[in-house]
């Protein structure tokens, strides 16, 4: 087995006297689609917010093929080679669409401090194709201010892609979209994925997505991690079971909750 | 009322307006006048009243050489980058021929700047910068009003006369404040050699806290006590040192204090036995300043304040420039105003050759309280002409023209 | 030792002078998030109202007390007239626009008070009863500075009570926390606002009116008290009544003993105080970081580059300002020379503040810091006035280098309230260190070199300065520099999590907007021949934020059309009488009835006709 990607151990993290994240430890092999979930306050946030740098963690080790990227403020994690995206979408709503996936073009290219080339005309074709990779080039010229929340997505996507990542942080992809366009934008995600060999973290709340495109799947409560395996094995743990309103086989009817 | 007044001042402007076309055909002689009108209304509307009557005198009279006089005024709003904008419109575009006004010292100051710069002939009205005249000083610019130093110099020679010896100051900090101590201590100095100070108060201008002012200069037990501070802060001053007996068997000698527009504010409040340089209103009693009080009663119903008779004044002088000089070109009138005599109801005055300064001089005499009201008394004139300075000093002190 | 305690007495009674004042202004603060210019003004109303009712009562205790307390309400009422016919309409505009708005609010109070009760000064009456002195240690302690010392207190638990032991002082403090809860809650927020400004405006109307016995009431009172009252409130914390407490005392007894330690440098202490605080705590001392973003009010559009119509708009100005001296008078030269100076100046802020999100409450500054670098190279290096326009910049960008580096550090509001301190720091230090500045009395005899010396020559060179200044920002909006700071405007996680380092792009841009305001400052000083620390003072902050908003603050034009209706008005409006409250209610206008200004009015009109490119509408 190759190393993995992304290499976690006893990652911990107390607010005051409350536990938030516990002796969290996983990895991550290239690739692969790992789903955190766990019930609200479970930690999931936390723990995000960890690994991309919003957050300091008490104690443990993060390790990026092998460098350690705990404690590195956000914008070192993204150019080590981790994109993400956001809960709630984060664009620059007075920009359009392309513009937006160019910023991210400028920085990973270093030139956000010209001040004299025009920015919009800068990386149009790259801009163009990742928009093209996402469903989006159409309304390449569109304001970002105006677009449908799905397409916000797509763009987001787009966006967190532009520095070809190895690594992707997703805090619940789905979150706010219709069923049907759920299912389309987590496919787009793992073709995407698969045809470029990215490995991708996410959470989320939507079991249906979770099951249908998670490799494997982790799961958080009160802070500890209390199982990790395939969907099957997940779906058939007693524990999650119980911590998932305690008992029985409920996650079908939970799926649109 | 308002309107009712209004209404009928404009029925009176009409007719004068009228009349004045029937007499007058010739071309007006046009004066720029600059001043922060709306920012200090307190001195500057009896300004005002002041010019206005020696302007409507002027010209009731047959103006000047058959030419009516007149007047282009113009609020800066206290900044002096906007003053100088209006200086320029006044002189290009108004084609004025000489400007005056000004209240504070640095609009003073920046006009007296522009003046030189453009050679435009500037009388200074107010403003009481000794730099006007002497550092900042040039052939365009004449300054009317009595300067710091001249009236630090009248409060010097009669504090003096008290025997004081150890002396503390109370000075807004800042420009005007600084100079005014300076001068005081120069020219106190000069009379008294062994005279002493030991105490400097700088509370900050329109900010005073007059609790702390007063007990530190309490704290050092002066003799005298020379105080700068005006308006607001002069009224919190004297609340407190009053409260706290701090005047009582001291000298106090304070600058500009007699003058209506800072006494009046005070009441029944106002020290007693301050020596100071003011304006005793209807005390004078020569006949040209009856004549002027009268007249300024008549038409503005109350009874003029010092800047009333600055801007009574500046008409005057200019009144008497217009009409001795043959030409109306700048460095003519710069040429007829030196040694310019002028009568006013101050009295005779003389703008000086040496440094452009007038000898306009000061009331100088001590505070009191009449039926609730503060009031001047034991009061003498002091003319300016006996408080200048040398010419070997001029010479020193201002740059050649 | 008796001497020190009479003085920590008189600080303490000034403190509790300060503290009601500061109190009203935090309260609407922390609950509306307008920063209000206008509540010393409502401290000056209750000054004036107090003294005339003080004047036709009879002396009695309590008529004096009864005076007091009707002046307060009667200044309450006047306040809650102001927040619901304007600051009620503009709730959810940017920081800017209350602020404008309310600046209007003080010019036009300026000329109400100066019309009703005279410019005289007026000098009220003792309180009866308190107008005598107390021995304390043998000092002579005024009485009525005891009553004012006790009163500050009062008034704090007479605060607590009400916000901590009443339903409405619960909702009030929920709407501190967080606004958008409370509405949600279904709480009826414009009474709650409408009460908090009646509230906050007795409060001082009740400071202004408890002066009557101790100072002398003037016309300048409101905007002496305002700044003061701003260093408290951002001292403790904006929002934070406790924290004003606080601030107050250590305002008031640095004031008492720093007259004693260091009377020369009394303003600056006040503002350095202030800053060393926000460094150490940026919210100040109880205050807390703002849990939600301000609202950014109408979401702006992508920016294009000019149309070919407003290209041939631009092109046609720039031909007509070149060829202007030929056709125009002297004045007109003049005019138009201050109109080019204003506009670089109001566009570097424009620069910062639209495209960089980050809004500037004292970017005159920077103007003054240019202005006094370039008279500097005169006066004390013998320079020519080339190397002087060249030191303007360089003196500016290196105060917006020290200034910026702590400014960006906060956002919103907080981060306006820095650069006003800064400001603050800049106007006193030239005001109180006359040996180098002259002080109050300026600096002369600054006028260009011979070759410009002749106005149509002076014009052309500010017409390259000032126009270059101006096209080489625009250039910078729409150059991956400018982008990123939009970006940052927009939002700054987003910006973080792709890889870029906000906070020095943001400090970076200070320092460029720093660099040409100080262009426009030299270039200022060189056309009047002098300089004065008045430009550096807040009027001249407020100017350019007028003139931004006037021209439209989402309009890259927007600045030099503000800059230029604004001083060919303020030019022709100051010949009138009371012209201080007409250009108030035109700026009041303008913020409630054409938020986006001039420049912004004329787009739109351009749009619906069908000249320019429609944007989509958002939804």
């Amino acid at each position: 087995m190759t190393a993995p990607v992304l290499s976690v151990r006893n990652l911990s993290k107390s607010f005051g006297g409350l536990q938030a994240v516990s002796d969290v430890s996983f990895d991550l092999a290239k690739g692969e689609l790992l789903a955190l979930i766990g019930p609200n306050g479970a930690g999931k946030t936390t723990c995000f917010n960890m690994l991309n740098g919003q957050l300091r963690a008490d104690a443990g080790q993060v390790m990026l093929n092998g460098t350690s990227i705990l404690g590195l403020s956000p914008r070192r994690v993204w150019r080590m080679g981790v994109g993400r995206t956001f809960q709630i979408t984060a664009t620059y709503a007075s920009m359009t669409v392309r513009e937006n996936v160019q910023m991210a073009l400028i920085s990973h290219h270093r030139r956000t401090w010209d001040i004299w080339r025009s920015a919009s005309s800068l990386h149009v074709d790259e801009a163009m194709q990742l928009l093209k990779l996402v469903g989006m080039h159409e309304q390449a010229e569109r304001a970002a201010a105006i677009l449908a929340y799905g397409d916000l997505k797509r763009l987001e996507l787009a966006i967190a892609l532009a520095h070809a990542p190895e690594l992707l942080l997703m805090d619940e992809p789905t979150a706010g979209m219709a069923p049907k366009e759920r299912v389309r934008l987590m496919q787009l995600t793992a073709d995407i994925v698969a045809e470029r060999g990215i490995s991708v973290l996410f959470t989320e709340h939507d079991m249906d997505v979770v099951f249908a495109h998670a490799h494997r799947i982790m799961v958080l409560n009160r802070g500890e991690l209390i199982a990790t395996g395939s969907v099957d094995e997940v779906r058939n743990d007693a524990r999650v079971q119980e911590v998932y309103l305690g008992g029985g086989t409920l996650f079908e009817d939970q799926a649109h909750g | 009322m308002k309107i009712l007044k209004y209404m009928a001042g404009c029925v009176l402007a009409a007719g004068v307006a009228l009349t004045a076309i029937a007499a007058q055909a010739a071309e007006p002689i046009r004066i720029g006048e600059i001043n922060s009108y709306s920012r200090l209304p307190a001195f500057l509307d009896p300004y005002k009243k002041g010019w206005e009557l020696a302007l409507e005198e002027v010209n009731a009279a047959g103006g000047i050489k058959g030419r009516p006089l007149e007047i282009i005024d113009r609020d800066d709003g206290g900044k002096p980058g906007n003053a100088v904008t209006i200086a320029e419109e006044m002189v290009s575009k108004e084609k004025v021929t000489l400007l005056t006004g000004t209240f504070l010292s640095n609009i003073g100051l920046a006009v007296t700047d522009f003046a030189k710069q453009n050679k435009v002939f500037f009388l200074a009205a107010e403003p009481l910068a000794d730099a006007i005249v002497w550092k900042s000083g040039n052939r365009y610019t004449f300054r009317l009003r009595p300067s710091t130093t001249m009236q630090a110099a009248m409060l010097a020679k009669e504090a003096a006369k008290t025997g004081a010896k150890k002396w503390a100051t109370v000075a807004p900090n800042y420009a005007y404040g600084k100079e005014a101590v300076a001068a005081f201590k120069k020219e106190l100095t000069k009379l008294v050699p062994d005279a002493e100070f030991v105490e400097e108060q700088w509370p900050t201008v329109f900010k005073i806290d007059a609790g702390p002012v007063v007990r530190a200069v309490e704290a050092a037990k002066p003799d005298g006590i020379f105080n700068v501070t005006f308006g607001g802060d002069l009224a919190q001053f004297v609340r407190e040192g009053n409260l706290r007996g701090t005047f009582e068997n001291r000298t106090v000698v304070s600058l500009l204090s007699g003058e209506p527009e800072y006494l009046e504010p005070l009441k029944g409040e106002a020290p007693k036995g301050w020596i100071v340089t003011g304006y005793p209103q209807g005390a004078v009693d020569t006949p040209e300043h009856k004549a002027f009080f009268d007249a300024y009663m008549k038409k503005w119903g109350e009874a003029p304040k010092l800047g009333s008779i600055v801007g009574y004044n500046v008409i005057a002088s200019l009144a008497a420039l217009l009409n001795k000089a043959d030409a109306y070109d700048t460095e003519t009138l710069v040429d007829t105003m030196k040694g310019l005599e002028v009568m006013s109801p101050s009295g005779k005055f003389v703008f000086r050759a040496q440094d452009h300064q007038s000898t306009m001089g000061a009331w100088v005499g001590k505070t009191d309280v009449k039926d609730g009201a503060g009031v001047m008394v034991d009061w003498f004139y002091a003319d300016g002409a006996d408080y200048q300075p040398s010419d070997e000093d001029v010479k020193a002190m201002r740059p050649a023209d | 030792m008796s001497f020190y305690f009479a003085q920590f007495l008189t600080g303490l009674s000034s403190a509790s002078s300060l503290f009601l004042v500061a109190c009203g202004l935090s309260l609407i603060f922390g609950v509306t998030r307008v920063v209000n210019f206008a509540h010393g003004s409502f401290y000056m109303l209750g000054a004036y109202v107090a003294y005339s009712l003080v004047q036709v009562v009879p002396g009695s205790i309590l008529g004096f007390w009864g005076s007091v307390l009707a002046a307060a309400l009667i200044v309450a009422l006047v306040g809650v007239l102001v927040e619901m016919l304007i600051l009620k309409r503009i709730y959810n505009a940017p920081e800017l626009y209350q602020l404008v708005a309310t600046f209007g609010v003080v010019l036009l109070m300026q000329d109400a008070i100066l019309l009703i009760f005279g410019g005289e000064d007026q000098f009220g009456p003792r309180a009866p009863g308190l107008d005598g002195v107390v021995r304390i240690f043998g000092e002579p302690i005024p009485e009525y500075d005891l009553l004012l010392i006790a009163l500050g207190p009062i008034v704090l638990g007479v605060m607590w009570l009400l916000l901590n032991r009443t339903r409405w002082g619960i909702l009030v403090r929920a709407a501190t926390l967080d606004r958008e809860m409370v509405a949600a809650l279904g709480v009826n927020q414009s009474w709650l606002f409408t009460t908090v400004f009646f509230l906050g405006s007795f409060l001082a109307g009740l400071g202004g009116a408890l002066q009557v016995p101790r100072v002398s009431i003037n016309l300048l009172m409101d905007l002496s008290i305002i700044a003061e009252a701003f260093v408290v409130v951002v001292i403790g914390g904006m929002g934070s009544i406790p924290g004003a407490f606080i601030a107050a005392l250590l305002i008031g007894e640095l004031n008492a003993f720093g007259v004693l330690v260091l009377p020369q440098a009394t303003i600056v202490l006040a503002f350095v105080v202030m800053a060393v605080v926000l460094v150490i705590r940026p919210y100040g001392l109880l205050g807390k970081a703002e849990t939600l973003a301000h609202s950014a009010g109408q979401v702006e559009l992508p920016i294009r580059p000019a149309s070919t119509l407003a290209k041939s708009v631009a092109g046609l100005l720039l031909a007509g300002l070149v060829v202007m001296p030929f056709l125009a008078g002297e004045f007109a030269i003049v005019l138009a020379t201050d109109v080019l100076i204003f506009a670089l100046f109001a566009a570097s802020l424009h620069f910062i503040m639209s495209n960089g999100g980050m809004v500037s409450f004292g970017h005159a500054a920077y103007f003054g810091l240019g202005a006094y670098g370039a008279a500097f190279v005169i006066k004390y290096a013998g320079g020519s006035m080339e190397l002087a326009l060249l030191a303007a910049p360089l003196m500016a960008a290196a105060g917006a280098l020290v200034f910026g580096w702590f400014c960006v550090r906060l956002s919103g509001v907080y981060m306006a309230m820095l650069t006003l301190a800064a400001a603050q720091i800049v106007w006193s230090t030239a005001f109180q260190w006359q040996d180098l500045t002259g002080g109050d009395d300026g600096l002369l005899g600054i006028w260009p070199s011979e070759w410009a010396k002749s106005k149509t020559a002076y014009y052309y060179l500010a017409l390259v300065l000032c126009g270059g200044g101006i096209l080489a920002m625009r250039r910078m909006i729409f150059s991956p520099f400018g982008y990123t700071l939009r970006g940052g405007r927009d939002n700054p996680n987003r910006t973080e999590s792709i890889g870029i380092n906000l906070r020095h792009h943001q400090w970076a841009a200070f320092i460029v907007a720093g660099m040409f305001a100080g262009i426009a400052g030299g270039v200022y000083v060189f056309s009047k021949g002098s300089i004065f620390p008045d430009e550096a003072a807040i009027p001249r902050s407020v100017d350019a934020l007028v003139m931004v908003l006037l021209g439209g603050v989402q309009t890259l034009s927007g600045p030099v059309v503000g800059a230029g209706v604004f001083r060919l008005l303020e030019d022709e409006i100051s010949r009138l009488d009371y012209w201080r409250a007409i250009l108030g209610a035109i700026i009041i206008a303008i913020v409630v009835i054409a938020p986006e200004g001039i420049a912004g009015f004329i787009k739109k009109i351009a749009i619906k006709a069908g000249f320019e490119r429609n944007e989509e509408q958002s939804s």
